[in-house]
């Protein structure tokens, strides 16, 4: 699981009002090389909760040289490609291979086996 | 394009569901239609190259690794059966697909578990409804509505062409039948008492721009 998909994630357990994001804790990550494309990078800015990767990328301690607020899409940031690369790396080439999601309301636990979370909730959940 | 992808995928070499649930609907799409529908798809609309994808139901991951292969940046497959995703990652690991991302859940459940319209396309086959599951095909049309901000391609009975298209038009949205099709179900089930049920099927773009 990517940390891309991480940030889209939120928890949909019963009566939860504000389950983003889901705790993440990790037992076997993977880095793996990625194509860098910079447009899919820069489209993807304004979709991202900054603050929740930025947490998520601390955790686990790939989070150096991520700025801390959300870099605005416009002029500066397509000459900046660094900062994208440096974004990229974060989003797509981290790959939590072993792990938890925890949802933060209910403290739920959703495990990763082999790179996918189980969501599945039980019926009364 | 077709040709390589069928080439690649070839019939034989996509594991198909090792352990098919008759409840969940499941059946593999046909490489052959995945390989019109994905070339459809990108080259009529550009939905696919370059773009992020969820694909909801994603069984085998036929249509997952259809878009990787015609570029795709990242594909996000959506899969409840636990058996379909051992399947899936078999598939990936074959076909040396990188940026697939699986998450196990179940589509239909009543809250989201994903921000809204954070991909760009979803593509689908879902289950049509006719396994106790009336009205499962709606509700999947509705969450992948809600997952992308883009189109939504999918595949749903002929006969509920109708229905699906003014339900659609009434929320704002725009349906483009973009071909009838033939499904060929095969006797995976015990219960099917012909070689092979042929159901009438649209694919169908349903869109927030009147394209």
């Amino acid at each position: 699981m990517k940390l891309l998909t991480h940030n889209m994630m939120k928890s949909h357990c019963k009566g939860v009002v504000n389950g983003f994001p889901l705790k993440l804790s990790s037992t076997q990550v993977e880095v793996k090389e990625v194509e860098f494309n910079a447009d899919f990078i820069t489209r993807m800015l304004e979709r991202l909760e900054w603050g929740a990767l930025v947490d998520a990328a601390s955790q686990l301690g790939v989070a150096d040289g991520l700025p801390e607020m959300a870099p605005s899409s416009g002029k500066e940031v397509e000459e900046e490609e660094d900062v994208l690369r440096k974004i990229h790396h974060v989003l797509l080439e981290v790959e939590i291979t072993e792990g938890e999601l925890e949802c933060p309301e209910t403290g739920r636990k959703f495990p990763i086996k082999n790179g996918i979370p189980d969501m599945r909730l039980n019926e009364d959940e | 394009w077709k040709q390589w992808y069928q080439r690649r995928v070839r019939v034989e070499d996509v594991d198909r569901f090792s352990n098919p649930k008759i409840s969940l609907e499941q059946y593999p799409t046909d490489p052959h239609l995945a390989a019109n529908v994905l070339y459809t798809i990108q080259s009529g609309y550009g939905d696919i190259e370059g773009r992020s994808i969820v694909e909801l139901g994603a069984g085998c991951g036929i249509l997952s690794i259809g878009c990787v292969m015609l570029g795709a940046e990242h594909v996000t497959a959506l899969e409840v059966d636990g058996d379909a995703v051992e399947d899936l990652t078999e598939n990936l690991s074959e076909f040396e697909i990188e940026n697939v991302d699986v998450v196990q859940c179940d589509i239909t459940s009543p809250s989201s578990l994903f921000r809204e319209h954070c991909f760009d396309t979803a593509i689908m086959n879902p289950p049509f409804g006719t396994k106790n599951n009336e009205g499962i095909d709606m509700e999947f049309l509705d969450r992948a509505l809600c997952l992308c901000r883009g189109a939504v391609y999918s595949f749903h009975k002929t006969s509920t062409r109708d229905f699906i298209t003014r339900r659609m038009e009434g929320m704002g949205y725009h349906v483009a039948v973009l071909a009838e099709m033939k499904f060929s179900i095969p006797q995976m089930y015990k219960m099917h008492r012909q070689r092979e049920v042929l159901v009438a099927v649209d694919f169908i773009r349903v869109s927030r721009d009147p394209t």
